[in-house]
């Protein structure tokens, strides 16, 4: 499904992602791991096109989308969500995902002075399909609540909705579980294994809540100062010795 | 060639002020990511306030400097306290607005209390020194050695001084800075405090060869972002190299090309930079 | 407060504004009142583009002035120097402004937050410097003098003040209603997305270049459209049109108003030209008290009169809904953040 091909990232003379060769495949959850700064987030960059990588080739079903800008990989079906997003405070719930399907769109400045037919059907449709996906992140009930009024966990949930509104293959979730309380947790990971099971999506996410990985991860790639140290199954990862010398080698804490 | 060298001294004049109005704004811009656009209304306070104690009160021009100083650096202290600060977390469009709100007041009072006026200041050093055949006004020569000295001291401060280091450090990492355990706070207001110094002291040596009004400050400010743009947002070099390029090039083109349009050239050269790079000549990247 | 205000924001207040701006010239004391609202409604329409790629948009354009003015010499020169008359000319201008807006755009929209606002204000600079200099063209300091008024193709007879008033009403209600229908689109929401953040808003496939450019030429062509009519009104003009004060006011009134609303522009212009008009003694020292306002607005109220009412209002429609467990979780989540921000 998605082929990440002997690919770097430099920044100035400093690599924030070195070599790194991982294939995902479909249907499953993949977690990326690594202490801080390990170029997690770089990671995820430079899949969804937000960064170039230096050298390297990115695949998608086969398909080269390496030097694609941003919004056309998320044309081909690269959703994701961000470790904090910024949403329309003011605005409701319903009113912050509706753009989400935007880019399934056509219309144009034409179509809103003449109110096309075109325009009426895409806007239901984006409608439709915002409300499907609040449906399926259990939100429903707060459509019409402004998003200064609804809480961080539904916050989150909003986030992953409007990133299932573009109607994704692969969705890369960038620390979905991060500032949420233990029990609103594995609400999350409940959502994500039905992203797969239900929706049959590709999960890729960053994750810090280790147990929360390790049950919930098909596979998992550990990266640590840019590079890839390790890749496999939970059972794999937890009992490599490199990953261990990783995580405790550093200041880092791995818990956290 | 004595006209050529002449070009140069007001090259040097020009860029010496633009440096130090320069170097405020790209301070304030390295610590706090806020592009003050009420900067040149603290450059335009700062010669309203050396007029004020000169003509008014009849100061010397060195206490009325200090004086003017003093003044703009708590006005600066205050902007900070009482607009910034509160808008640290919004978004980034708001802090723009704010500081624009905070020009216009500032325009708005200075010439409710003086008008609309240009006036005249004064200073000591009205003679003229002859270097076989080259004229130099004295004020000239102090504006250049001024700057001079302003920058050499700001240098050893930053680098020299503990307080330095930490605006230094801040200005390179906040987050770093926060963990270390600096108080943001106090290097927040001392940033505003020297910028609000350098812009007093910019109006007060440029103002006894040019005019005091209340407009004075839009275009030395826009043209002092201009320089930070060149020479990178936040780069203390960047900001002294950046004012002599602006300084030179409009002293040459004014002669050279056109006086009508020599204040066009700045932002001919800003349009023609940010066309091509879109992150400034010397930014060292996205923040 | 909130109640009255509240009212205004029902759409049958609209409809009563709206009656009421058609019966003002009948009410009005005198016809310097009528010309006082007409040019209110003139800038009104020049904000309503400002709220596009500020209030929507989310880029804050220091240049807005400057194609106002733009639109004001279009007119006026074409009219004046070049014979053409004035509709052809206001739609010369409008035309001049679109083109000049995309030249602009395609440059400056590259930049990012601090970077564009700061561009754009030297853009602004430029356009005053280039009318006050380049004298063959603009006439320079002197002005644009006999500038054609609109003719009423024999019907009506827009020198007069109430007929232009009712040009400028049609106009502005089209701004209104266009700003409006824009903003319920998916294309006003692309937009939204946008100000929400370039990275979020590309990750949904948004081209952000191409809507950025098409918010900015919207956006300059209100403006254009707005100095074309101010220039048949007036009918003469200079230099001072592209000084930068313009775009500080027209960002105040947009404040005032609501920015990223529809009815705020409108309110926020229409409610300050007057208060400055009622007390003459702020119209010099005016930005004393607009000055500390702006700064006080984004602050505490950075939506504006509007924009507070519509949140308001909401809450106040939602009220009904658990509030209890819903600000318990709401203290849960403050405490989540501060254990986040401690960490």
């Amino acid at each position: 499904m998605l082929k990440v091909e002997n690919v770097t990232k430099m920044f100035g003379g400093l690599a924030a992602v070195s070599d790194v060769s991982v294939e995902f495949e479909a249907g499953r959850i993949n977690a990326i791991i690594g202490p801080n700064g390990a170029g997690k987030s770089t990671f995820f960059n430079l899949i969804s096109g937000l960064h170039q990588p230096t050298s390297g080739r990115i695949l998608l079903d086969g398909v080269d989308v390496t030097s694609l800008p941003s919004d056309q990989v998320a044309r081909l079906g690269v959703g994701r969500t961000f470790q904090t997003t910024n949403l329309f405070e003011q605005a409701t719930v319903l009113d912050n995902l509706i753009v989400g399907h935007r880019l399934r769109t056509k219309s144009g400045l034409w179509d809103v002075l003449i109110n096309s037919k075109r325009l009426q059907r895409e806007e239901k449709a984006a409608r439709d399909k915002a409300m499907e996906a609040l449906e399926f992140v259990g939100l429903t009930s707060v459509a019409g609540q402004l998003i200064t009024d609804i809480t961080q966990e539904e916050r989150k949930r909003v986030a992953f909705a409007l990133a299932l509104a573009t109607d994704p293959k692969i969705v890369l979730l960038d620390e979905p579980a991060a500032g949420v309380n233990p029990e609103e947790t594995v609400g999350f990971a409940a959502l994500m294994r039905k992203m797969v099971d239900e929706k049959g999506l590709t999960v890729c996410l960053i994750e810090h809540k280790m147990d929360m990985i390790m049950s919930l991860a098909d596979k998992i790639m550990v990266l640590d100062h840019g590079e890839k140290i390790a890749e496999g199954t939970p059972e794999e990862v937890r009992n490599n010795p490199v990953v261990i010398e990783a995580y405790l080698g550093g200041d880092e804490d791995a818990a956290a | 060639m004595s006209l050529f060298l002449q070009q140069i001294i007001n090259g040097l004049t020009l860029g010496s002020i633009y440096g130090l109005v320069a170097l405020g704004l790209t301070l304030v811009y390295g610590i706090l990511h806020i592009p003050n656009f009420a900067h040149g209304a603290l450059y335009m306070v700062g010669a309203f306030m050396s007029y004020f104690f000169m003509v008014d009160l009849g100061a010397h021009y060195w206490i009325a400097m200090a004086g003017s100083a003093a003044v703009v650096a708590v006005l600066a202290i205050l902007c900070e306290r009482l607009v910034f600060h509160p808008l640290r977390h919004s978004p980034p469009i708001h802090d723009k607005i704010a500081a624009i709100g905070i020009l216009l007041f500032l325009e708005a009072v200075v010439q409710m209390f003086w008008g609309s006026d240009f006036r005249r200041m004064s200073s000591p050093f009205t003679g003229i020194m002859n270097f076989d055949g080259l004229i130099i006004p004295e004020q000239r020569l102090l504006i250049i050695a001024g700057a001079f000295v302003l920058v050499v001291a700001l240098q050893l401060f930053l680098r020299k001084t503990m307080t330095g280091a930490t605006i230094i450090a801040m200005a390179q990492s906040r987050e770093g800075a926060f963990l270390v355990g600096i108080d943001a706070n106090r290097v927040a207001m001392m940033t505003f405090a020297i910028s609000g110094m350098l812009a007093a002291f910019a109006a007060t040596l440029y103002a006894p060869i040019n005019l005091v009004y209340p407009a004075m400050g839009h275009l030395v400010i826009m043209k002092a972002f201009v320089i930070i743009i060149l020479g990178g947002m936040g780069s203390v070099p960047g900001a002294i190299a950046g004012g002599m390029i602006i300084g030179f090039a409009e002293a040459l083109g004014g002669f050279y090309i056109s006086t009508s349009y020599k204040d066009i050239i700045a932002f001919g050269l800003l349009v023609l930079i940010l066309s091509v790079r879109p992150q400034g000549l010397f930014a060292k990247g996205a923040h | 407060m909130f109640k009255v205000a509240s009212l205004l924001m029902t759409p049958a207040a609209k409809y009563l504004m709206l009656a009421f701006a058609i019966l003002f010239p009948l009410v009005a004391a005198n016809e310097y009142q009528v010309y006082v609202m007409a040019t209110a409604f003139v800038w009104a329409i020049a904000v309503y583009g400002l709220n596009i790629i500020t209030g929507f948009c989310g880029q804050l354009n220091l240049a807005h002035g400057g194609f106002f003015a733009i639109g004001a010499y279009t007119l006026g020169l074409l009219t004046a120097d070049y014979g053409w008359s004035f509709w052809p000319a206001f739609l010369g201008a409008l035309v001049m402004t679109a083109v000049l807006g995309f030249l602009v755009g395609i440059v400056s929209l590259r930049l990012k937050e601090h970077y564009f606002a700061i561009f754009t204000l030297c853009v602004g600079f430029i356009i005053y410097l280039l009318i006050d200099k380049w004298e063959e063209l603009t006439h320079g300091a002197i002005g644009v003098r006999d500038i054609a008024a609109p003719y009423g193709f024999g019907l009506v007879d827009f020198t007069d003040t109430t007929p232009f008033y009712y040009l400028v009403l049609a106009f502005l209600v089209f701004a209104i209603w266009f700003m409006g229908r824009l903003s319920k689109s998916l294309l006003g929401r692309t937009f939204i997305a946008i100000r929400n953040g370039d990275e979020l808003a590309q990750s949904l496939g948004i081209n952000l270049m191409r809507n950025k450019v098409l918010a900015f030429v919207l956006s300059t062509t209100y403006a254009g459209l707005a100095g074309a009519l101010y220039a048949g009104m007036v009918r003469f003009i200079g230099p001072e049109e592209a000084n930068i004060n313009h775009t500080f006011d027209m960002i105040t009134y947009l404040l005032v108003g609501g920015i990223g609303t529809i009815m705020g522009p409108l309110l926020g212009t229409v409610g300050i030209v007057w208060i400055t008009q009622s007390l003459q003694f702020l119209e010099e020292y005016r930005m004393i008290i607009f000055g500390p306002l702006l700064v006080l607005l984004v602050i505490f109220f950075p939506r504006g009169i509007t924009g507070s009412f519509l949140t308001w209002m909401h809450r106040k429609s939602q009220a009904l809904a658990p509030t209890k467990k819903r600000q318990e979780n709401k203290v849960k989540t403050a405490q989540n953040r501060e254990a986040e921000s401690n960490a």
